[in-house]
């Protein structure tokens, strides 16, 4: 190998190591800061110093951060449930059905989905006050329908338009109606598919802050980020930073583990979501 | 809209028309949920707009035309004084703040994700890891990154001025998210740092499309590499990039969150949807917020229409 391609090729692995650095750096450093109590906090460290975990059993003792976890896990779930739910036969009526105004209705709600949410937080929390759920789960799990459901919509519609027609025209010969096809025929193969877009949307609405912010007085009624955000020291000049780390690393960790575990579907479906090849 | 296409149209197949009637009975559930949690409260917003509704007294609003977005009066003196959101400083912040940050950012983050792109489109050993890594940021949850930044950034103890101390690039600690001049490039380098992965994954995809003899013909024909990546490369990333800097734009123009976290009360990082939340709750000057959010929705609408105007944008993505 002459020297320059050895230049080259360190030069190639040192952009590498950068951008790995910087990606991971603020999480290294949240959990870094997590471990460390007391007057610890207040000396830079780069490395591990020591690993003190009273901030996490301070954390998990307070009631209220389980209670706000839960509440999440609620929401979350069962938004994407409901989305998923109505997305799949409306998704194959997108994909499969020729009808005029297809096209218009396929970029309506992708509009919607792209929305500035702060543009309909008047009129939701007219509805929210209306039906009698301001500051339930409820609130969350109405209001968050508004990103979810366009989206894995969108999604599904871009998967369910690559399955081969064969397959839909040959139980179609066999006397299969639409219910039929959707569910013995398409479900089956749109298994990977609605895990990712559910996935997705889940990861969408547990990050949510607006809405949760708005819609909940009760600090037992928060969800995570908003519990994170409002998590204040004995005074209020004092943030306790190690408090807010270890908070932020039990509920990021689960996050990454899953986008680690399902990294190439979450690119596929981010892909189909955004660009269509 | 159906209905009337089945009546017009006797001569479909009934197998067709069936299938439309499945199609209609598939979309209706959809569409009225969306009515319900899109349409009808953005009506509703914007009627808000035109009313002096109050927080407290939602029903109790009467209509006072465009009194929220701008009104002048005369006096006699000759003085005419302009009151409303159009004639309020505070907006035009507010606008000119989420303005730059879309720009910047997305122009930014667009050139680095294609960067980014472009290194793991090379064959290396540990891409994969690299990859992984890169998802990183993306999968933590904005408030939590903000409060990490917030954290590093922090004025007395933060490792960010830490380094750069030590580098000799700064020769006193910075308060990077209180300062007015460096509140904005807080807010900037947060988001950048969150959203570049997902420009970097969609840029990656584009890029992966390109076939492989097209760079190899390059290469025979002794074509510069930069060359290549113009002529080549570019070109046929295109229409990918497209949609990923539409889809960043209208992400970064409704910003909310990351700011109200890292760099709250600063009117340097104000945004428009901060300014009318705002007025919306804490203010108790409902229809004065709902004037905003109705503006910022308008300012949106005709930034994507513009865009699909003008790119003659596919969207929808039928016809590839």
């Amino acid at each position: 190998m002459t020297n320059k391609a050895l230049f080259k090729k360190a030069a190639f692995y040192s952009v590498v190591v950068i951008i790995v650095l910087i990606s991971v750096f603020p999480f290294y450093y949240a959990i870094l800061t997590s471990l460390k109590t007391g007057s610890d906090l207040f000396k830079v460290n780069y490395f591990p110093s020591s690993f003190n975990f009273s901030n996490y059993i301070d954390v998990l003792n307070n009631g209220q951060f389980i209670r706000n976890t839960l509440n999440s896990v609620f929401i979350a779930s069962t938004t994407v449930i409901f989305a998923l739910f109505l997305a799949v036969t409306a998704s194959y009526a997108l994909a499969r059905v020729r009808f005029k105004g297809r096209r218009l209705l396929l970029m309506a709600i992708l509009a919607i989905s792209m929305f500035p949410q702060i543009a309909v937080l008047a009129g939701l929390f007219e509805l929210i006050r209306f039906i009698g759920i301001y500051n339930t789960p409820w609130a969350m799990i109405l209001s968050y329908t508004i990103f979810t459901l366009p989206f894995t919509v969108w999604v599904l519609t871009t998967f369910m338009r690559d399955l081969p027609v064969e397959i839909e025209e040959a139980a179609i010969v066999d006397g299969a109606t639409p219910w039929v096809i959707i569910t013995q025929i398409f479900m089956p193969l749109l298994w990977p598919a609605l895990v990712t877009t559910g996935l997705l949307a889940f990861i969408g609405a547990w990050n949510e802050f607006l809405f949760a912010l708005t819609f909940t007085a009760s600090e037992t009624m928060r969800t995570v980020p908003v519990a994170i955000a409002m998590l204040s020291g004995s005074s209020q000049y004092e943030t306790p930073w190690g408090l807010i780390m270890a908070a932020s690393v039990l509920v990021t960790i689960p996050l990454v583990i899953l986008v680690l575990i399902f990294q190439r579907k979450i690119v596929s479906g981010l892909t189909a979501g955004g660009v269509k090849g | 809209m159906f209905k009337k296409h089945i009546l017009t149209t006797p001569e479909v197949s009934s197998l067709q028309r069936q299938k439309l009637r499945a199609a209609f009975w598939f979309l209706a559930p959809m569409l009225l949920v969306l009515f319900c949690v899109a349409a009808w409260p953005l009506l509703r917003s914007i009627y808000f707009s035109f009313t002096n509704t109050s927080l407290t007294n939602l029903y109790g609003g009467e209509w006072v035309g465009f009194k929220n977005y701008l009104t002048w009066k005369t006096f006699s003196s000759g003085r005419t004084i302009y009151s409303g959101t159009l004639a309020d400083p505070a907006w035009w912040n507010a606008v000119w703040n989420t303005v730059r940050f879309a720009v910047v950012s997305v122009s930014l983050e667009t050139i680095i994700g294609l960067m980014v792109a472009l290194v793991l489109n090379a064959e290396f050993k540990g891409r994969g890891l690299v990859r992984a890594a890169i998802l990183i940021p993306w999968a933590i949850p904005t408030i939590v990154s903000a409060k990490m930044w917030a954290w590093m950034f922090n004025d007395q103890f933060g490792i960010i001025n830490d380094m750069l101390l030590s580098v000799g690039l700064i020769d006193h600690k910075i308060a990077w998210t209180a300062n007015i001049d460096t509140a904005m490039l807080s807010v900037l380098i947060v988001d950048i740092w969150k959203t570049t992965p997902f420009m970097a994954l969609l840029c990656l995809a584009g890029l992966q499309m390109i076939p492989r003899d097209m760079y190899e013909s390059a290469k025979i024909d002794g074509v510069h590499p930069i060359k290549v990546f113009f002529q080549v490369t570019l070109p046929l990333v295109k229409p990918a990039l497209m949609v990923a800097v539409i889809f960043r734009t209208l992400d970064a123009l409704r910003m909310f969150d990351l700011v109200y976290v890292l760099t709250p009360n600063s009117k340097a990082t104000k945004t428009m949807s901060i300014i009318s939340r705002e007025n919306l709750i804490e203010f108790d000057k409902f229809a004065y917020g709902s004037a905003q959010s109705t503006l910022l929705f308008a300012i949106i609408a005709l930034f994507v229409a513009l865009y699909i105007w003008l790119g003659k944008l596919d969207l929808s993505g039928e016809k590839s």
